[in-house]
């Protein structure tokens, strides 16, 4: 098995990880690190295939290369936003909950409201 | 490579199509650096200009009866990016420019700065959301190429969801965030989907993925994973939880063009994969999967729907049954069956139908929330007479939903409902004939109380235009029920047959 | 790759600061965990999704199908030396122009999140009077040589590896650690400087794609000869741009009144 191949398969294995916490944990928190573990299976994944794809004198096929960088960037300001939003969740409400249905209940920080 | 001179050959006016995402685009870094008054004005300039713009390329796609194309940076595919525009495209480009300019115009009273304030801060974002959400829908509609779409798709995610909470309410706020994970799943399935395209076919253009595919597992597995994704995103049932919250407590012009427009990009996307890169393939079971899937949403999304207590929330849950409907196009329009052009015109008819008409449903339940002062179904009683303008266009709306004539949305579920008998497919029929039932049954929830002559208290009469707005939008959602067979010869424009058929 | 490492490293940052500001309330609600039956399922879902990818990933074409050859072809004509570079900036600009409006998407998005009073103030926390600590004085030290080195590797990026993106992301880093030990401060939202500098990647990409029609064959085509050039100027924009995206990504909305 070629370190490509293995590098494929623990990506593969980082988005199964990275599924199984999106679904099953509550808090918002650890959803968005989950993401980011199926998003670093993702590059992974493109990194390989790029890696297979190396010819004409090349190391690797960049295209898959430049798709990776422009993920990473779009992956990381996705999580920005989603952390900006439980913040100001967490100021707004004083938990953290994605339930519908729970009340807004006194600001953690009472200068904020 | 006959297929990459024959197809990528830029057609005259292919540079329109890059005009219809530059415009939105300049829109969007403009209004962030002048900031202020100013972004509205920019907004509201370049929106009427994009409804041009849509039409001339609608215009030339019908002159030409092929697909319009353009190479960017003058490379072709796979190295380089293709834009194209077949006729689902060009009623999309349009179907979203008229709809986002009407939702502008209707927010002026909501998100104009204040006087004596050189800049606030929930307008300058609204204007700046707002053509962000209109760039990326054009992007969709007219990409070519797998990874460009990613990326509009996650221009969309970022443009739609701090739309949902501008106001800043708790509940706005967690709603916001289950739509933002919930779109995030999306958008890196669907990556993860075409970077194993890539990694079989070293190509992610549409055209030439299509030429090279043949059915293995990697394919199954790659298009299995982006359509999950795009389900999310879609919000077809299972998967269907965050939009209610989501568009129910979004400001009334944000609701219209999450529910009209947002959601139908990831459809449009789904339509692109089954029918545009895999038609060549056989897949009668995953489609009758999608449908069934699309027919639980129906019935599940209208019998909620007809148990809430909020307009807005029962507008909501209506989307969510409305999308099933679309679904129900897969295993109707694949294949070269007589009744698949029914089957796709159908289809087509009901996403625009949809749009019109839940975005005028939307900006009436907006007028109706902001005059009231709340939007409890139970206590609208003498709204009708009160507002008539603003209840007629619901009422309009809501003839499309339930598909009664003369309406768009009759004209799309008759054509569906003719594909499956002629089909054999039965189960459709009676999942929609009981779905224009309940449709029934939740706009009647709404219009009785609405229709009897009790006096009511309104905090402040509606403003005239604005009810012109979503009454324009909901008349529209009429007037394509009255649309000439030359309409369902457009839609055909770019369809790819069955077997072997070159776009 | 010092793409990838960057981008775990900056959003570390962001998790670890969101963690410490929610202590205490990270523990759910009992009624909230998943029950035993939805943890099975969902495990078995993602052990068959792990398995079909592993199956995808052992089935792979060899030799695989690659673009490598034709970039190689094309890119004697842009004059660069970095194929990935070329990609993103000559072959596939369209995407990259994109995906820089969608970091300004990003900024507007974190931005809103504010209060409707904080609007126009700053992010993040002030100067200190006094910065002390340890970090402190990594701040001082490093921001030198990361800006020169930052800048070093976003102009060796036509030709060796490197390009806008790492040498933005570097010093994009040099920026954060100094206002994370409080020796600068963010902009308020409602600077011009701050706003233009936002803008001025995706904006000059654009006006050079649109520019392409008249100067060469098309909508974001470069001229014969003057591509190189016309890159370097291009990415010295984004360079600035992503310098000042990412940090704002971290400081996140307005938390102090405007300054008036």
């Amino acid at each position: 098995m070629s370190a490509a191949t293995l590098a494929g398969l623990i990506g593969a294995a980082l988005v199964g990880l990275g599924l199984y916490g999106l679904i099953t944990n509550p808090q918002p928190l650890r959803k968005i690190l989950a993401f980011n573990l199926i998003g670093s299976g993702v590059f992974l994944l493109f990194g390989i295939i790029a890696r297979k794809g190396a010819a004409a004198g090349f190391v690797a096929d960049p295209v898959p290369q430049a798709m990776v960088i422009t993920g990473i960037v779009v992956a990381f300001s996705a999580s920005a936003l989603a952390i900006a939003l439980v913040l100001r969740l967490f100021q707004e409400t004083g938990r953290v909950t994605l339930r519908p249905d729970a009340s807004a209940g006194p600001p953690a920080n009472g200068a904020d409201t | 490579m006959h297929v990459t001179a024959l197809a990528f050959a830029a057609t005259a006016g292919g540079f329109l199509l890059v005009l219809a995402i530059v415009l939105p685009v300049a829109g969007i870094l403009l209004s962030l650096v002048l900031g202020g008054r100013h972004a509205e004005r920019i907004a509201l300039v370049l929106m009427p200009a994009g409804v041009g713009i849509a039409i001339a390329i609608a215009v030339l796609l019908w002159r030409s009866g092929k697909p319009l194309v353009y190479g960017l940076g003058g490379l072709p595919p796979p190295l380089g990016i293709a834009l194209r525009a077949d006729g689902f495209s060009a009623v999309m480009l349009v179907t979203a420019a008229m709809v986002i300019s009407a939702a502008g115009f209707f927010a002026r009273a909501n998100f104009g700065t204040p006087q004596g304030v050189t800049e606030a801060r929930a307008p300058l974002a609204f204007w700046i959301l707002l053509q962000a959400v209109w760039a990326a829908l054009n992007i969709v509609f007219l990409g070519c190429d797998l990874f460009n779409l990613y990326v509009a798709l996650e221009l969309l995610t970022f443009a739609a969801v701090p739309l949902v909470c501008l106001d800043g309410r708790p509940e706005t706020l967690a709603a916001a965030l289950r739509y933002l994970l919930f779109a995030l799943f999306g958008s890196v399935f669907y990556l993860l989907g075409a970077a194993l395209l890539y990694g079989a076919y070293g190509t992610l253009d549409i055209v030439l993925l299509a030429a090279r595919i043949h059915a293995e597992p990697a394919v199954w597995v790659a298009v299995g994973l982006m359509t999950a994704g795009l389900l999310a995103k879609t919000a077809l049932f299972p998967l269907h939880l965050w939009l209610p919250p989501a568009h129910a407590n979004a400001p009334a012009a944000g609701s219209a063009v999450l529910s009209a427009l947002v959601v139908k990009a990831s459809f449009f996307l789904i339509v692109r994969l089954w029918f545009n890169v895999l038609p060549t393939l056989p897949h009668e079971t995953a489609s009758a999967i999608l449908a069934a899937l699309g027919s639980a949403a129906i019935l599940f999304g209208s019998v909620l729907a007809l148990r809430q207590e909020r307009l807005k929330l029962l507008i909501a849950y209506s989307t969510v049954a409305q999308i099933g409907y679309l679904f129900l196009m897969f295993p109707l329009a694949a294949g070269v069956h007589p009744w698949a052009a029914d089957a796709w015109s159908g289809g087509l008819l009901q996403t625009l139908s949809h749009a019109f008409a839940k975005a005028a449903m939307f900006l009436a339940a907006g007028l109706i929330a902001e005059s009231l002062g709340h939007d409890r179904i139970a206590d609208l009683r003498g709204v009708g007479p009160a507002m008539p303008m603003t209840v007629f266009a619901f009422g309009l709306g809501g003839l499309s939903l339930m598909g009664l004539p003369p309406s768009s949305g009759f004209a799309a579920k008759w054509l569906l409902l003719k594909a499956s008998v002629e089909a054999g497919q039965w189960p459709w029929a009676v999942v929609m004939l009981a779905g224009g039932l309940l449709a029934g049954g939740y706009i009647y929830r709404v219009l009785a109380p609405a229709l009897s002559s009790e006096a009511v208290h309104l905090k402040a009469p509606p403003q005239r235009s604005r009810e012109g707005v979503a009454l324009v939008l909901a008349l529209v959602a009429v007037l394509l029920g009255f649309a000439p067979p030359a309409f369902f010869e457009f839609l055909q424009i770019g369809r790819v047959a069955a077997i072997g058929g070159l776009p | 790759m010092t793409e990838a490492a960057i981008g775990s490293g900056v959003t570390g940052v962001l998790l670890i600061g969101a963690a410490a500001r929610l202590r205490g309330v990270e523990k759910a609600a009992a009624d909230e965990q998943p029950s035993e039956p939805q943890r099975f399922w969902a495990s078995v879902l993602c052990v068959l999704v792990t398995l079909a990818l592993a199956g995808v990933v052992l089935s792979l074409p060899d030799p695989a199908p690659t673009l490598a050859p034709e970039a190689a072809q094309k890119l004697a004509g842009t004059g660069l030396g970095n194929p990935i570079t070329a990609v993103l900036i000559a072959f596939r600009s369209f995407d990259t122009m994109l995906e820089k409006v969608v970091l300004v998407l990003a900024v507007v998005g974190v931005l809103s999140l504010a209060p409707d009073r904080y609007w126009g103030g700053a992010p993040g926390a002030p100067r200190a009077a006094r910065p002390e600590s340890t970090l402190a004085f990594l701040a001082q030290l490093l921001p030198p040589f990361g800006i020169l080195i930052g800048i070093h590797i976003f102009w060796v990026g036509a030709d060796e590896p490197g390009g806008a993106f790492q040498g933005g992301a570097i010093l994009a880093a040099m920026w954060m650690i100094t206002m994370m030990a409080r020796l600068t401060e963010a902009p308020p939202v409602s600077s011009i400087w701050l706003r233009l500098a936002l803008i001025a990647g995706p904006a000059v990409f654009l006006a050079t794609g649109v520019a392409g029609v008249a100067m060469a064959s098309g909508f974001f085509a470069y001229p014969a000869g003057f591509a190189k050039p016309l890159i370097l100027f291009i990415e010295v924009f984004m360079t600035l741009s992503i310098a000042v995206t990412l940090p704002m990504l971290v400081a996140g909305p307005p938390r102090r009144l405007p300054r008036r």
